[in-house]
């Protein structure tokens, strides 16, 4: 399967990345050859299979509903490039 | 009728129905978050506080899931008659938000722990069930805080605590036909929900919530014409105003002749309008997929069957045994179970007035309960904007304070004025009454001092009385008891004058 430049930029745009008109180009071609290496799975003949979502064989896994140390602030902001009132500063958010 | 949309001849209008789903976001009252041990407890301390590299989104780490958020989310689902699959599975919701830090939700799309439900709306005494399309369970995001520099350039505050809280979505189909369903829905369902004990159900500080989708079409059509997505209502009067404001505004622009485009729209309250909000062009895009991080949950019978039998007594239920077992008029038993806090409150009362008393006055006594419950202490909580449970005056403080009144102590008219008392200093009834020198006059004597100087300055009335006219009694009545400050026992004044003035 093929990816038209268009669908690319979408997924740019989705993932929240510039890229430029040679790299579409790169990627359309990698992404492609990764759809069709899918097409080559979807050849397997799965009929009787249940569907599955998950590759490990576990289920209800749970936590007890108890409470744990957080981290200190300093740490939670370390990477921040921008703080103020113990809160990340970002740029604005419109809704 | 055969016609695709009905109209109205005389006028030549158009007649439409309203079509109302709701969307209830609530979070969940348990102590850690939602996939990791961070405390729950997050608005009561400062920014960034409650935050470890699972809830803000760091590389590498791994959630896991509350066990008591899904306990609450079953539970939810069985009272409102939802089915809980064989299985159900976590997926990943992504898209692009300063508050969402991992650049994706963790929620349920295709396998939700529960389907197919209804809850039960009462319409002024007609019954009517509105559907529910699912209940499932999903994480709350950050907190975002809107600043200005003193240059007017803008900036946001990204607090982290808020976010991985577990928030439990109930999505409602479209069976609602007007903003009162849809406000009598949410109330019965935050009544459900605090009655199960999983949520605080308060939409003012946000742990409730609710988006509304509305649209109108021609009476009796099937057509759907365009949907709106109403967002940004914080309390009940806001989700009713809203709706109506946008029933007008689609009726207005379809009788123009113009289309109701599909959008989402914002309540402004100061306003009372609804505003277009610039729709994210890519904002369906969400690419769900399963949660590779969390294994499948699988539900057997015998769980379901357990946390079915578990449950605590419903609204509905609650209802039924108010008007059966107190005599309760519907209207009140409705008002008074629509709050489990209130509720309960109730019945305490009742349970510690029916100590001093027969089972046969039980009725009565629960009548005067509730009638000063909805009445006097629910103005006086509403206008110092205090909660029940939080009030002074504790159930032991009314039932003593109905003593006073029963044994002749204390007046009906002067009780209130104790009641206001008691509710802001937390006094005892007998405390306020013995301070204040309220203590009602039942002593004839005393009494008849009063009586005679009312008869002595009421010529015309007494004439009235003799001449047949019964309101005048009650005047004079009235007299004494504005002369003796509210003091005077009227049922002993009323012997008095009756007796002085030679009547029957
Ligand atoms: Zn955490």
């Amino acid at each position: 399967m093929q990816l038209t430049d268009e669908e690319v930029r979408h997924i740019a745009l989705l993932a929240r990345l510039g890229i430029s008109d040679a790299e579409v180009e790169k990627f359309r071609n990698q992404l492609s050859s990764i759809l069709e290496n899918m097409d080559i799975l979807q050849q397997v003949d799965t009929s009787g299979l249940e569907p599955t979502s998950q590759s490990v064989a576990l289920e209800n896994i749970y936590r007890e509903d108890e409470t744990g140390p957080s981290l200190p602030v300093t740490e939670v902001l370390s990477n921040a490039p921008a703080q103020e009132d113990n809160s990340l500063k970002v740029n604005a958010v419109l809704e | 009728m055969k016609h695709q949309c009905d109209t109205d001849i005389l006028s030549g209008v158009v007649k439409y129905e309203t079509v109302i789903g709701l969307e209830v976001h609530s979070q969940l009252l348990t102590v850690s978050k939602m996939y990791c041990s961070c405390s729950a407890d997050y608005a009561s301390t400062p920014p960034n506080t409650h935050v470890c590299p699972v809830c803000m989104g760091l590389p590498g780490v791994l959630p896991t899931i509350n066990r008591r958020a899904v306990e609450f989310t079953v539970m939810t689902a069985l009272a409102l008659n939802c089915s809980i699959p064989e299985h159900a599975k976590f997926d990943r919701k992504n898209y692009p938000y300063p508050d969402l830090m991992k650049g994706y939700q963790i929620s349920q799309y295709d396998k939700p722990m529960s389907v197919n439900g209804y809850l039960v709306i009462d319409i002024e005494g007609r019954k009517k069930k509105v559907g529910i399309t699912r209940v499932h369970l999903e994480e709350d995001v950050a907190k975002l805080l809107h600043r200005t520099t003193p240059e007017g350039e803008s900036y946001s505050l990204v607090d982290i605590n808020r976010a991985g809280m577990p928030l439990m979505e109930i999505v409602s189909e479209p069976d609602m036909n007007s903003p009162e369903e849809a406000r009598l829905y949410l109330v019965k369902l935050r009544s459900i929900l605090q009655y199960l004990g999983v949520s605080t159900g308060n939409m003012e500080e946000g742990s409730f919530r609710c988006d509304a989708n509305i649209s109108i079409r021609p009476e009796g059509s099937k057509e759907f014409l365009g949907k709106v997505e109403v967002k940004n209502m914080n309390s009940f009067r806001a989700v009713y105003r809203a709706l109506e404001f946008e029933e007008k505004r689609q009726r207005e622009v379809l009788d123009t002749g113009g289309r109701i485009t599909q959008e989402t729209r914002g309540w402004v309250d100061e306003k009372g309008i609804t505003v277009s909000q610039r729709s994210k062009e890519y904002a369906h895009d969400y690419r769900y997929f399963p949660e590779p991080d969390l294994p499948p949950l699988a539900f057997s019978r015998e769980m379901v069957e357990q946390v079915r039998a578990a449950l605590p007594e419903l609204p509905e239920a609650k209802y039924d045994r108010f008007v059966s077992g107190y005599s309760l008029t519907p209207y009140d038993a409705g008002l008074l179970t629509d709050s489990r806090p209130l509720a309960n409150y109730f019945e305490e009362c009742v349970g510690l007035a029916g100590k001093s008393g027969g089972e046969k006055d039980i009725a009565k006594k629960a009548k005067t309960i509730s009638n000063w419950l909805l009445g006097d202490f629910t103005r006086l909580l509403n206008s110092s904007n205090t909660r029940i449970e939080a009030s002074n005056i504790k159930p032991w403080h009314l039932v003593e304070m109905f003593d006073l009144v029963d044994r002749g102590t204390l007046s009906g008219p002067l009780a209130k004025t104790v009641f206001e008392e008691m509710f802001s200093s937390g006094k005892t009834a007998s405390a306020v009454v013995a301070e204040r020198g309220l203590v009602q006059i039942s002593d004839s004597g005393e009494l008849a001092i009063i009586v005679d100087k009312v008869i002595a300055d009421n010529d015309k009335a007494i004439a009235d009385y003799r001449a047949g006219k019964e309101a005048s009694l009650t005047f004079l009545i009235g007299q004494v008891m504005k002369a003796s400050r509210g003091k005077a026992n009227p049922a002993v004044v009323r012997k008095i004058i009756v007796d002085k003035l030679g009547g029957n």
